[in-house]
């Protein structure tokens, strides 16, 4: 079988089993926790009265193996369930609904996100590396390593304080619906980008310039270098391929970020993300919607990591034709 | 009042609305003399003084959830409860600025038998939002949803004492109690028990169809609001539409408003509230409510079952020291008594607890106690500061010999496990439009939120009495005494009366006085402010 495919395969059926065990790891835990749904939703309201009443119409008071094994039956059928939050009227808010637009903004922001930060981190890397130690270097290193080493929240305010508030040339908000045209979600969303941007650059810019220099120093760059190739070419054309594997981990890594980790930015710009979606779904105890944002999560995480791995073997004939 | 007062008086008038331009209005100012910027922020004053219609008016608040939902029921957060109030729905009464209850839905309302029994007739020609009258049934279907055996409204404890509720022909509703309760009127208000239309006795909240004066446009949980306003209102409101964002971060709230996006923001942060308040066009909202800070002790825990020991603790805090430090002077500091001083019935008892330590030493000897050690819960779930509160309460008590153990409590299940739990914690509490309202459901024996346990025999008698007394210097003398026994007596420490800040710009007007019963001028921001 080919290599690319058996790695594949391979790593989706892994992928299957993780997202399992995760979904048992996260649901032992919300029910470990503390409180349910019907006291956190009522707060100081709750008497032990309505707080029944809540969970028999959510059907909170049936045992928690028989949810789980309800839950898992109707995902293999593909049906993600209903939030509590609503259930016992009339319109029930089912989970593929609630998330649906959320994972979209959360999307368009990461790929907004990346669609600037990878080119500009690896231009910025390999400039580095080409240039190392020069002035330019010492400088791209300190500002990326000063932006990612400030909190995501204070270069977001600090971004806010200049652009929205000193200069009203972007908004501090970015309240976007579904109904927002696409130019004023990408302008709403400019800000939360910018910030993300920032935040990751280092990590991918650092890795690039490392994993060049430590191939700089290897034999065949000094053959290279010997047979008068430019400095210049030699890196893109000898040092580069042989840096993708590392790189792109590491690429991987930070796009995981932005769809699961970016929930701070998302609460600072008030943009309706999906990370801010868990987090309060968290905190009431909404299991259905949990499950569903962190079976997301894993499988961004493991999809991600399978195409660093696939991108890693194209590039290394060594490992695209075994023997 | 002399001619030309009077003369400037119809001139603000005509200003206000819209009659008097600008420039004639600053020539006739400036002919007495007056200099042309005095002129101007006069013109400015009188303008935005008269209420007129139109603008949109955006507000930003420091609650709401991506779970929060259309259903009355589950309406708890500063994001949801104004929607019942002056949004989509509309109560039968309103609460005015005076802390009055006048008729809303309802036209008139009744007494009789003792305050046992109320009639309420509706107001006729009411609509909903999809156009369908308002009847005397469709009340009923909202009292029924909400106080019905499998609702999990908190509206039902407010109601505990209604036995039922019926209709009357088309336009007349009664409602009987087990007791008399002369306030019962005012218990309506609760914004949970906001009108809907009601199909065989059931009522429908789904779409937010009610008949509050703005038609819901858009919800997406926890993120906005929009609604429009509903032509056909039967009550006034100005606003043409109304958004409200849910914007849990304080310093993007600040933000928020800093850059213009709304005109309101609430739960304004104390650390930075001077930079705010010198901001451009803005003027601070402060109103000091009928919210506290408290910290119940369990009576019928030791030590706290001991009188001296609860008196010793009253008098080892420095309840100012909490004000200037918790809450940076929006607050005013408490004095053992649950009504906030611009309730009705509200007194002030002798003596007022102030910081004394020796007063604490001698009580603690007299009982036997000295050397005093107790335990305090303590978290920010309670209220924003609590842990702070706790750790300047333990140093204050010190001076006393008492010494204050903080256990650090998590927020997550405050309410569930903490308080009403632990023999001494922390709470907050919200606003309550009358003295019975509040005092029922916190200190009277048996109610299911009496955190401090105490079962005073005097009080719950008085308490019942004056609820169904009609004579109102009865009325007083009783309540006074409630609340004499309360201080004296009771197990919950009222550490301080929080003020509502939030900032609100010079481009909404509104009338003088803001309601204290709840924050948003007591939820009825959005009817009765207007676009100056």
């Amino acid at each position: 079988m080919h290599p690319v495919l058996k790695t594949v395969l391979q790593r989706l059926g892994l992928g299957l089993l993780t997202l399992f065990v995760v979904s048992v790891v996260i649901f032992a835990s919300l029910e470990m926790l503390p409180g349910g749904f019907a006291e956190a939703i009522l707060g100081q309201g709750a008497t032990p009265e309505t707080v029944a009443a809540f969970n028999h119409q959510v059907g909170l008071d049936r045992p928690a193996t028989v949810r789980y094994l309800e839950w898992i039956w109707n995902i293999l059928h593909g049906d993600f369930g209903y939030s509590y939050a609503g259930l016992g009227g009339n319109i029930k808010r089912s989970v593929s609904e609630l998330i649906a637009p959320r994972l979209y903004n959360t999307f368009f922001l990461a790929i907004m996100t990346a669609v600037v930060a990878v080119p500009l981190s690896l231009f910025l890397g390999i400039m580095a590396a080409l240039y190392r130690n020069s002035w330019y270097d010492r400088i791209v290193n300190t500002i990326t390593l000063t932006t990612i080493a400030t909190p995501e929240f204070f270069i977001a305010y600090l971004l806010m304080f200049f652009f929205a508030i000193k200069h009203r040339w972007f908004y501090s908000l970015s309240t976007v619906s579904e109904n927002t045209p696409l130019l004023e979600h990408m302008y709403r969303a400019a800000l939360p980008a910018l910030t993300l941007t920032l935040v990751i650059v280092a990590h991918m810019m650092r890795m690039t310039r490392a994993s060049l220099i430590n191939l700089l120093a290897s034999p065949y760059m000094e053959m290279a270098q010997l047979k008068g190739v430019p400095r210049r070419e030699a890196i893109v054309k000898h040092a580069l391929p042989n840096a993708w594997a590392p790189i792109a981990t590491v690429i991987a890594f930070n796009l995981a970020y932005l769809v699961v980790g970016v929930v701070v930015v998302e609460v600072v710009y008030v943009y309706p993300g999906i990370g801010q979606l868990m987090v309060d779904s968290v905190s009431s105890r909404d299991m259905p919607v949990v499950q569903a944002c962190a079976l997301i999560f894993a499988a961004t995480y493991i999809l991600l990591n399978l195409s660093a791995d696939i991108v890693s073997i194209v590039t290394n004939p060594r490992l695209l034709h075994p023997k | 009042m002399t001619e030309f007062e009077m003369k400037l008086k119809a001139a603000e008038k005509a200003v206000g609305l819209g009659k008097l331009s600008r420039r004639d209005f600053i020539q006739f100012v400036m002919a007495t003399g007056a200099t042309l910027a005095v002129a101007q922020a006069m013109f400015t004053r009188a303008a935005r003084a008269e209420p007129k219609k139109g603008g949109t008016f955006k507000a930003a608040v420091g609650h709401g959830q991506t779970t929060d939902s259309l259903d009355p029921a589950t309406w708890s957060n500063g994001f949801t409860f104004a929607w019942g109030k002056s949004v989509m729905g509309a109560p039968l009464v309103q609460i005015s600025p005076k802390n009055e209850v006048v008729p809303h839905v309802a036209e008139s309302f009744e007494p009789s038998d003792g305050a046992k029994k109320w009639v309420f007739k509706i107001k006729k020609g009411i609509t909903f939002h999809n156009g369908k009258t308002l009847t005397a049934d469709d009340v009923v279907a909202t009292i029924n949803y909400h106080i019905g055996p499998d609702s999990k409204s908190p509206a039902k404890s407010v109601l505990s004492e209604l036995v039922s509720v019926k209709a009357d022909g088309p336009d007349t509703v009664i409602f009987e109690m087990k007791g008399g309760n002369a306030d019962f009127p005012y218990l309506l208000s609760d914004y949970h028990l906001a009108m809907y239309p009601s199909e065989g006795g059931k009522i429908q909240w789904d779409k937010g169809i009610g008949a509050g004066p703005y038609v819901l446009k858009s919800f997406e949980p926890g993120v906005k609001m929009t609604a429009e306003r509903n032509p056909n209102y039967f009550g006034t409101t100005y606003f043409d539409a109304v958004e409200l964002l849910s914007i849990i971060d304080v310093a993007a709230r600040t933000n928020a408003y800093l850059s213009g996006e709304v005109h309101f923001i609430d739960r304004a942060d104390l650390k930075t509230i001077d930079m705010l308040k010198n901001a451009p066009d803005t003027a601070l909202y402060n109103v000091s409510g009928t919210a506290l800070y408290s910290a119940p002790m369990l009576v019928d825990q030791a030590p706290f079952d001991k009188l001296e020991v609860r008196q010793a603790l009253k008098w080892a805090i420095n309840r100012k020291e909490l004000v200037d430090k918790i809450l940076y002077g929006y607050g005013s500091p408490g004095n053992d008594n649950m009504l906030a001083p611009s309730l009705k019935y509200a007194i002030q008892p002798e003596p007022v607890y102030s910081y004394d330590p020796d007063k604490a030493k001698a009580l603690l000897k007299k009982a036997g106690m000295e050397n005093l050690k107790v335990d305090l819960s303590a978290s920010d779930a309670a209220f924003p500061g609590g842990v702070d509160a706790a750790l300047l309460m333990a140093d204050q008590a010190k001076a006393a010999g008492i010494e204050i153990n903080v256990v650090r409590e998590p927020n997550d299940s405050y309410w569930d496990n903490v308080w009403l739990k632990k023999p001494w914690s922390l709470c907050y509490w919200g606003g309550r439009p009358t003295a019975d309202s509040f005092l029922s459901i916190s200190m009277a024996a048996g109610a299911p939120w009496n955190d401090t346990h105490w079962k005073n025999p005097r009080f719950n008698e008085l308490l019942v009495a004056a609820r169904a007394e009609t004579d109102e210097a009865k009325r007083q003398a009783m309540y006074a005494e409630c609340q004499q026994l309360m201080h004296d007596d009771g197990g919950q420490t009222v550490l301080l009366f929080n003020n509502y800040v939030g900032a609100l710009s010079n481009a909404i007007g509104h009338e003088e006085a803001f309601n204290t019963d709840f924050d948003h001028d007591g939820g009825y921001m959005y009817e009765r402010w207007w676009m100056a």
